[in-house]
């Protein structure tokens, strides 16, 4: 009996077909037809024509071939990029774009980290922040302009909300425009968490203890330019970042107290964050999880060392 | 035996197209592999990683594989059936329209028509044209097998039918879409769900492609050109409705600590697990009929093809299963370790036992002997060294970059940047092209051998005529 089914095609295609389904049922339709599959973050937004534009961009390179898109809970990934990814996150994404290999870095809380000045260099020439990075070289984004009503039927295809002023404003941008919005708004919907310092919180300073320090000093000069000056230039005198050198804080004069200092860097700048008073605008990333608390101290003590000299 | 020498034209014309889009996708990967440690090889817009890439896979698994798979299984399914192939015309149309697709598809990818979901890049008039290409395939190869002259249907049928039905399921389910033009379409999955969708669809892409195919033709070449009769029976029957079942269970294992629901996750390494004994049922039987009579190793220049590609299968369906759990792919997910990985099944098994099939076909249509085992032999050296420096680099590195994004200082802090992360791959990457280098070497004597088995079977024909 068994062995009749070898002998009638029919049958064995038949039987083959339905062992095929059992797994694919139970892993897949099924999962996709109960709300747990389809989960929305209360504050997660729809794509702007913008953002949808250089989302389709980003899909045409292959962007995803080369960076993930998701953060995995795990202590040191979350370190690295930030808080780990949520399933509401991704309802508007069609399809997914989590990716499954990091020859760059991951980009799912990338959104806000850095200023658009910067990625518009990096995009540019990814070798002038970065010597030794791989990534191709995306200038040529900024001589292709965008087609609005390509994007508006887009936005119509994806049944997504957006304004006529909107698609108007889509006029004379580029695709790097385009791109650099939608980067911006990638994991935005996950608010950034403060780097926690175990050893700052327990013991943290109000004055920096390396001041004046000509060691500290030194080793803060090696770290500056391994990570500061990409931004605030080698003479910290501002580029894409502000000036380090003037009197100038959040766009209000002044100095700004040690302990601020040290959290501005260990906990980057958002948006509308307040420190002193003074409102940020944001686009500095954090490097409390990259920097101890002795080498932000001695970054200070180099910073402010400068500023002596200035005088 | 008119009807024969047709249809084994049009298998001919399958094997060498299938060749074609070898050597282009071999090169590509190649050209992409400079690129990870030679950003300059970058020729935007269309010659850039982020376009390239998918040229390789798709060229490699749709070009090469499919096209193998085609003309192989229609050689198969004749001799096994004994009979021609129900639609002759309709194989030939199929040879013609599936180098159009091929063309057609490296060109929409080149110009970043592109669907984002892995091995399923191709935009929605594309994937049209894929499936009418598979329907033409299923009519015949089902057609043929339900007209044959033979009353039991040996293993490899069981996998062809298994491998035809899964993929037409699979590619059409992955690649519904809403378009938004001719060249954009949006998936009709979102979120998760789409991530769920795709990995289903991915990881039995590899299971219905680039495995069961590759044993349907493992299953009947190695009897054949060995001359040594199939171990077990028996053992192939629970190895094929195990692995067939489980398979599909599985895709999940490729979004470990995702935000996907984890019973799914936990589901899909469990019977990744459960997959090491149905994939190990072929390997025994095929090391066991070999066992018969192991001088064929040294005597028959074909067995070692197979023996090795069956030999990489085991490593293979070892490695993937121990991937899947939660405490190794939180070291390796995301680094070189899975393209290491990929490609020793890819350039380890599928391209051996490939190579050993076509091997064995060719001369037969020409009803003469290969060119030359000894440019054979070479051949086979080439691709085994090639490969396993692929491998092997690329697992060391991927291991290494792992390590490197976990190292924490002792005061708590990330020891590496991720650029300082990047660049210790960059030796392993130059040692990587090498291992394709030599690789494409091995490809091309392989191919050299083919081509002058086809003239010396051409020129013998011609002197009977």
């Amino acid at each position: 009996m068994a062995g009749n089914i070898y002998s009638k095609p029919v049958l064995f295609t038949i039987v083959s077909a339905i062992v095929i389904l059992i797994g694919t049922a139970v892993t897949m339709f099924i999962p996709m037809l109960t709300p747990q599959m389809h989960p929305r973050l209360e504050n997660l937004k729809p794509f702007t024509p913008l953002q949808l534009a250089g989302r389709d961009i980003y899909q045409r390179e292959g962007c995803n071939n080369c960076h993930t898109q998701t953060v995995r809970p795990l202590k040191t990934e979350v370190m690295r990029y930030g808080e780990y990814s949520k399933a509401g996150e991704f309802y508007y994404d069609r399809p997914f774009l989590w990716g499954s290999k990091r020859t760059g870095p991951d980009l799912a809380r990338i959104g806000g980290k850095y200023p658009d000045a910067w990625h518009y260099r990096h995009f540019e020439d990814p070798r002038s922040l970065f010597p030794q990075s791989n990534m191709p070289s995306y200038g040529w984004l900024k001589e292709r302009l965008i087609d609005p009503e390509e994007v508006r039927r887009h936005m119509d295809v994806l049944n997504l909300p957006y304004t006529e002023e909107e698609i108007e404003n889509l006029r004379g941008k580029t695709e790097m425009d385009a791109l650099i919005a939608y980067i911006q708004s990638i994991g935005t919907a996950v608010k950034r968490r403060p780097v926690v310092k175990k050893a700052v919180v327990r013991e943290v300073e109000l004055k920096n203890p390396l001041a004046g320090d000509p060691r500290a000093i030194a080793r803060g000069r090696d770290i500056f330019m391994e990570h500061c000056a990409m931004c605030h230039g080698d003479d910290a005198k501002g580029d894409i970042g502000p000036s380090l050198v003037d009197d100038v804080f959040f766009y209000v004069e002044g100095d700004l107290p040690d302990d601020d200092y040290f959290e501005v860097i260990n906990n980057g700048t958002f948006e509308g964050m307040v420190e002193e008073g003074r409102t940020a605008k944001g686009g500095m990333p954090p490097f409390g999880e990259e920097l101890g608390k002795d080498e932000i101290w001695s970054v200070i003590s180099y910073i402010r060392s400068l500023k002596e000299e200035g005088r | 035996m008119n009807d024969y020498s047709y249809d084994n034209q049009t298998v001919k014309g399958f094997i060498l197209s299938s060749l074609f889009w070898g050597v282009v996708g071999i090169l590509i990967g190649i050209w992409i592999s400079i690129q990870m440690w030679n950003p300059s090889w970058n020729i935007p817009p269309y010659f850039t990683f982020g376009r390239l890439r998918v040229v390789h896979t798709n060229g490699l698994a749709f070009g090469l594989g499919l096209g193998a798979i085609f003309g192989i299984f229609y050689y198969i399914t004749m001799r096994l059936t004994k009979r021609p192939l129900l639609f002759p015309r309709l194989a030939r149309f199929h040879l013609y329209l599936f180098n159009v697709a091929i063309a057609l598809a490296a060109l929409s990818l080149l110009a970043g028509m592109n669907q984002s979901l892995e091995y399923a890049e191709l935009e929605w008039p594309l994937d049209i044209g894929v499936v009418i290409l598979w329907v033409i395939f299923a009519i015949n190869i089902l057609g043929t097998i339900i007209k044959r002259r033979e009353e039991q249907m040996y293993i490899s049928l069981w996998f062809i039918i298994a491998s035809v039905v899964a993929v037409a399921v699979l590619y059409i389910v992955n690649n519904l879409s809403v378009p938004a033009g001719l060249f954009k379409s949006y998936s009709i999955y979102a979120g998760i769900n789409s991530a769920n969708v795709q990995w289903w669809y991915g990881h039995n892409a590899v299971g219905f492609v680039f495995t069961t195919p590759i044993l349907a033709m493992f299953y009947y070449f190695l009897p054949k050109s060995t001359g040594l009769p199939l171990y077990s029976h028996r053992l192939s029957i629970i190895a094929f409705w195990s692995l067939v079942f489980a398979y599909l269970w599985t895709g999940a294992h490729h979004l470990v600590y995702t935000p996907l629901p984890d019973w799914i996750q936990t589901l899909a390494i469990v019977f990744s697990m459960f997959l090491i004994a149905p994939s190990w049922g072929s390997v025994v039987n095929g090391y066991y009929t070999v066992a018969a009579d192991w001088s064929k190793m040294r005597t028959n220049y074909l067995t070692k093809f197979f023996i090795f590609g069956i030999t990489f299968y085991g490593l293979q369906t070892v490695q993937g299963p121990t991937q899947a759990l939660r405490v190794v792919s939180q070291l390796i997910h995301y680094t070189d370790w899975v393209p290491g990985h990929v490609h020793m099944g890819t350039m380890g098994w599928v391209t051996m036992i490939v190579a050993a099939s076509m091997y064995y076909i060719i001369p037969k249509i020409y009803n003469t002997e290969i060119y030359s085992v000894r440019v054979a032999n070479t051949h086979f050296y080439l691709v085994l060294i090639g490969q396993l420096i692929y491998s092997v680099t690329m697992w060391i590195t991927g291991i290494q970059q792992g390590a490197l994004w976990k190292a924490v200082n002792p005061d708590g802090t990330l020891k590496y940047t991720f650029v300082e992360t990047l660049v210790r791959n960059y030796p392993f990457w130059k040692l990587r092209t090498i291992g394709g280098i030599i690789f494409a070497i091995g490809m091309v004597f392989f191919i050299y051998n083919i081509l002058m088995t086809i003239r010396k079977g051409k020129s013998l024909s011609a002197s009977v005529a």
